[in-house]
């Protein structure tokens, strides 16, 4: 058969096409969890604690529960005779954690009871005719305060609140006893070295506000012994295991679906008592059960993330070079430990190489409880703090020395021939060439010009300022030796009847668009057009197995899952097309992909449709010897390492000296991710991990007053960036492919997040450097700038 | 409780009319009684803007608006938007320029962009930040988003 002169379908990996996923997203016709209804489904609201601490002495439902429409309510010890303590997802000592408190409260938000009603605004009305009474105990707040003898616990068993001790680098570490034996080398650099730079920095605790707040939809069948829940979640496969445990269900009885999500940065990862909740009421009360978090939960019951508090300190020469960083690292984990709470952390020491090859680095980290909300991952979870602390430290050590801060870095890199390079904090970095982005960035941004720009508003008495982060970061998570969950990721591909594809992938997205780079990866594969694919996610009940989508994992590990499905079933396919072509002697191995087509590579006129051979499959007659009927393939993908990806941000900003208001005047982002599928879902990535960046150095910030009420539970409180607060971003990239993966492709979602805020905040301090300035902890808030401006005007009666 | 009070809007053009609880929010009245599940809720304090949508021409936060409030009101959503099978300007704006990427705050974006634009046809890159400033992304860094109106307002301006 000769073909036709199809016309050659254009390749798309690396072309900017648009989403699949929009269509349904911009005409209002997605399904997120509260689009959810199910015939005869009640409604929960949960009472919720609103002291820090204390024992529940009494509670009262009875007014509650006598109301038209509630159908039930428990308290805490209620649930817990159907439901245990909440299993987390780490290898470190935990206490007990309830769904619902039993006996005493530990953070304002904290449910104590739960009520089950026809309708939600019934639902929230018996919740709030629920009546506590508490024992008020001391609230522990401060995270040092905490860590004293003498202090109020939290937890049996987990004196003076400390929830993790741990130590690594230097130049030995006992890994049993994970205490320092031999700290010889890093006294001896710090001894001997030129200048010490010394800083204790806050990385403040953030909320993470996803705009779709949590939701769950549960319903257990007790005919068929078995449960199906819907939940706002990155990760449903990793819901079902843990929901089935609670539950006392195997995963066979369990179906997880992550419908429609509506944003993660990391809160959506843990798997939370509300889930286990609805769950359990389900079976208690035999109907579908709804609930839905307002805002303020959000704020108050959804983790919040960062709160490291460093001590950092510096050695090095005058020349530039640096001897040793020593790091003592104080998180404040809040109340209880959730799924990775006190993973988290332990990635902030890790990355305390950043890009730089520091001969001798040690950091001691204690995690410790307050009563506070849990913390988990939030965007870029660990390496965020680690690299800010770096970030500003190097910037110090620059400024110690009256050297650019492009020098002290350039000086300090990590060579691009000495990768792979294996870091103090014990991790491996793939790959890299930081001087290149270095140099891209300095162009692109025109340094030296911004410098000069800086200089001339300063003569005429602005304070403008131009700052420099370089980073390095973990994605693709990641082997299963490092990920508590299993670091894999699952992919299924489907060649149709009729020549469609359809495929599933377990790395489930809540805004990434992986229904579309997954499908341009899979149209240039079996070069097909990109409509006949459909790729499938979000539900344990399609998909058959997968982790999760967190940690830049869904391209580097994911994709990489999905190209080997793919390779399985393109190789089946042209083995079922070679006997279709046996007349013509065509052997599998001479076939290749064309648009359409299924051909011989050095004879394209012997070809057969992707149709034709896709039907052949179906009805395999006659059947090739030693081929199963049906196109239908799956592969697990299991990482050999994490990919590290880098970048090099710029920025410049202008605080006011009349009111302190800072403003953000340029920020200029050079990223290496790797290889790039779709470069219009990387910047959509970059700007909003930017933003998000730009929001921890400028604006935000949860507070708790002195008894652990929190002050910022609205967005009336708490500040995120709005359109009128940014510029328009400049972005570039290098590309520098890991050897990872087959696809060279590191991951981008926490990039902007990473690189910002010590970017913004160097500038900010550039900004005050004339006053002296060495370090401001952020956010900088214009009264925070203000006071700093005043105690200069002061002492030096208006001179600057 | 009190008595349900009858009221009676037309939303996207189709009258609609339903006994509510006085103390129904217009955005529950849309969601749950019409089904019409594009208006998101956000925020409930009406900071975030998900819940936007047009009332009698303008926008308006659906989830600080009772429905009784709404009576005789006409009432516009993301569901309203498309014609005959064919996307508004906007929505073609932020699906050409990636102007979403979770899709939550994306209705309630679209309306208020609609707004902005009824009232300042070509606006430049300022006064769209500007206009938005109501409505709370967390996904995109908003550059899409101006990038995306300005698509339309091109769009707009041709039609």
């Amino acid at each position: 058969m000769t073909s036709a002169a199809a016309p050659l379908l254009p390749k798309l990996i690396g072309e900017r096409v648009k989403r699949r996923e929009d269509p349904r997203l911009i005409q209002g016709l997605a399904t997120y969890v509260d689009d959810i209804k199910l015939p005869g489904m009640f409604h929960l609201a949960f009472k919720r604690s609103d002291i820090a601490h204390g024992l529940i002495s009494a509670i009262d439902t009875s007014a509650a529960a006598a109301m038209a429409g509630v159908e039930l309510v428990l308290t805490g010890a209620e649930l817990a005779e159907h439901l245990g303590p909440m299993p987390i997802g780490t290898p470190f000592p935990a206490p007990d954690h309830y769904s619902i408190a039993t006996d005493r409260v530990r953070y304002v938000g904290e449910p104590v009871a739960v009520v089950v009603a026809a309708d939600r605004y019934l639902a929230r009305d018996a919740a709030d005719a629920i009546d506590v009474e508490y024992e008020e105990l001391p609230a522990v707040v401060d995270p040092e305060a905490a860590m004293a003898d003498g202090s109020t616990t939290l937890h049996e068993g987990f004196a003076r609140n400390i929830a993790v001790e741990s130590y690594f680098g230097g130049t030995g570490t006992d890994a049993e006893t994970a205490t320092v034996v031999d700290d010889s080398a890093l006294d001896a650099a710090f001894a001997e070295a030129e200048v010490v730079i010394s800083q204790r920095m806050l990385n403040q605790r953030l909320a993470p506000n996803a705009m779709e707040p949590r939701g769950v939809v549960a319903h257990y069948e007790a005919g068929r012994e078995y449960l199906t829940i819907w939940s706002a979640t990155q990760n449903p496969h990793i819901l079902r295991s843990m929901a089935a445990g609670m539950l006392g269900l195997g995963e066979h009885q369990v179906r997880a679906i992550a419908p429609e999500v509506g944003g993660g940065f990391g809160c959506k990862i843990n798997i939370y008592g509300e889930e286990y909740a609805a769950a359990a009421l389900s079976k208690l009360v035999g109907a579908p059960v709804k609930w839905i978090e307002d805002r303020t939960e959000a704020f108050l019951a959804t983790t919040h993330g960062r709160d490291i508090l460093g001590d950092i300190e510096i050695a090095a020469n005058r020349d530039g070079a640096i001897l040793a960083l020593r790091a003592r690292l104080i998180a404040d984990i809040g109340a209880y430990e959730v799924l990775l709470t006190a993973l988290i952390p332990t990635l902030t020491g890790m990355m305390m190489n950043g890009v730089y090859r520091i001969p001798v680095i040690r950091h001691e980290l204690t995690e410790v409880f307050t009563n506070k909300t849990p913390t988990d991952a939030y965007r870029g979870a660990g390496r965020p703090e680690g690299l800010y602390f770096v970030e500003r430290a190097v910037d110090m050590l620059a400024r110690e020395l009256d050297m650019d801060p492009v020098e002290i870095r350039r000086r300090n890199f990590i060579p691009a021939e000495e990768f792979p390079f294996p870091t103090q904090g014990g991790l491996v970095y793939d790959s890299g060439d930081y001087a290149a982005a270095l140099d891209k960035a300095l162009t692109v941004a025109d340094w030296e010009g911004l410098k000069a720009e800086r200089d001339a508003a300063r003569t005429e008495g602005r304070l403008v300022g131009v700052g420099l982060s370089f980073y390095v970061e973990v994605c693709g998570l990641g082997p299963s030796s490092v990920v508590p969950t299993g670091g894999w990721e699952h992919s299924g591909v489907t060649v149709e009847r009729g020549g469609k594809v359809t495929a599933t992938t377990g790395a489930s997205p809540h805004g990434q668009g992986n229904e579309t780079t997954f499908a341009q990866m899979l149209a240039d594969h079996f070069s097909i057009p990109i409509g006949d694919i459909t790729i499938l996610h979000g539900d344990t009940g399609v998909v058959k197995q997968g982790i999760g989508t967190f940690g830049s994992r869904s391209q580097a590990v994911g994709g990489a899952a999905l190209m080997a499905a793919a390779g399985k079933a393109s190789g089946k396919m042209k083995q079922f097309a070679a006997a279709l072509m046996a007349e013509q002697e065509v052997s599998a191995a001479d076939l290749v992909f064309e648009s359409g087509r299924i051909q011989v590579a050095d004879a394209p006129e012997v070809s057969r449709t992707f149709a034709e051979v896709a039907d052949y499959a179906y009805v395999p007659v006659p059947l090739p010897p030693g081929l199963e009927p049906g196109l239908s393939e799956e592969a697990f993908f299991e990482p050999e390492n994490n990919t590290y990806p880098f970048g090099c941000h710029i920025s410049m900003v202008e605080i006011d000296r009349e009111t302190g208001e800072p403003r953000l005047l340029k920020l200029i982002a050079v990223d290496d991710c790797g290889n790039v599928i779709n470069p219009l879902i990387v910047e959509g990535q970059v700007h909003g991990g930017l933003a998000q960046g730009i929001g921890q150095a400028m604006f935000e910030e949860v507070v708790y007053d002195e008894d652990g009420q929190p002050l910022t539970s609205s967005f009336m409180d708490y500040v995120m960036p709005r359109a009128a607060d940014l510029p328009s971003f400049t972005l570039d990239r290098t590309v520098t492919p890991t050897p990872v993966n087959p696809l060279g492709a590191k991951g981008v979602g926490e990039a902007g997040t990473i690189g910002a805020t010590p970017c913004v905040m160097n500038a900010a301090v550039d900004a005050l450097a004339p006053f002296g300035v060495r370090h401001i902890d952020m956010p900088i808030r214009p009264e925070r700038l203000w006071r700093l401006i005043q105690e200069h005007e002061r002492e030096n009666g208006g001179q600057s | 409780m009190s008595e349900p009070v009858p009221i009676t809007m037309r939303v996207n053009g189709r009258e609609r009319s339903a006994a509510v609880e006085p103390r129904l929010l217009l955005v529950h009245f849309l969601r749950e009684t019409l089904n019409l599940t594009g208006t998101h809720v956000g925020c409930d304090t009406s900071q975030c803007g998900a819940c936007t949508v047009l009332l009698d021409g303008r926008s308006a936060k659906s989830c600080t608006v009772l429905a009784v409030q709404a009576d005789d009101a006409e009432v516009r959503t993301i569901e309203g938007l498309a014609r005959n099978g064919e996307l508004h300007p906007l929505q073609e704006g932020f699906w050409e320029e990636h102007g979403l990427q979770c899709g939550y705050c994306t209705p309630g974006m679209i309306l208020s962009s609609l707004n902005l634009l009824q009232e300042n046809p070509s606006p430049s890159a300022a006064e769209i930040r500007e206009g938005i400033s109501g409505n709370l992304c967390r996904c995109t860094g908003y550059q899409h988003i101006v990038n995306a109106i300005r698509h339309a307002a091109e769009r707009m301006a041709q039609a």
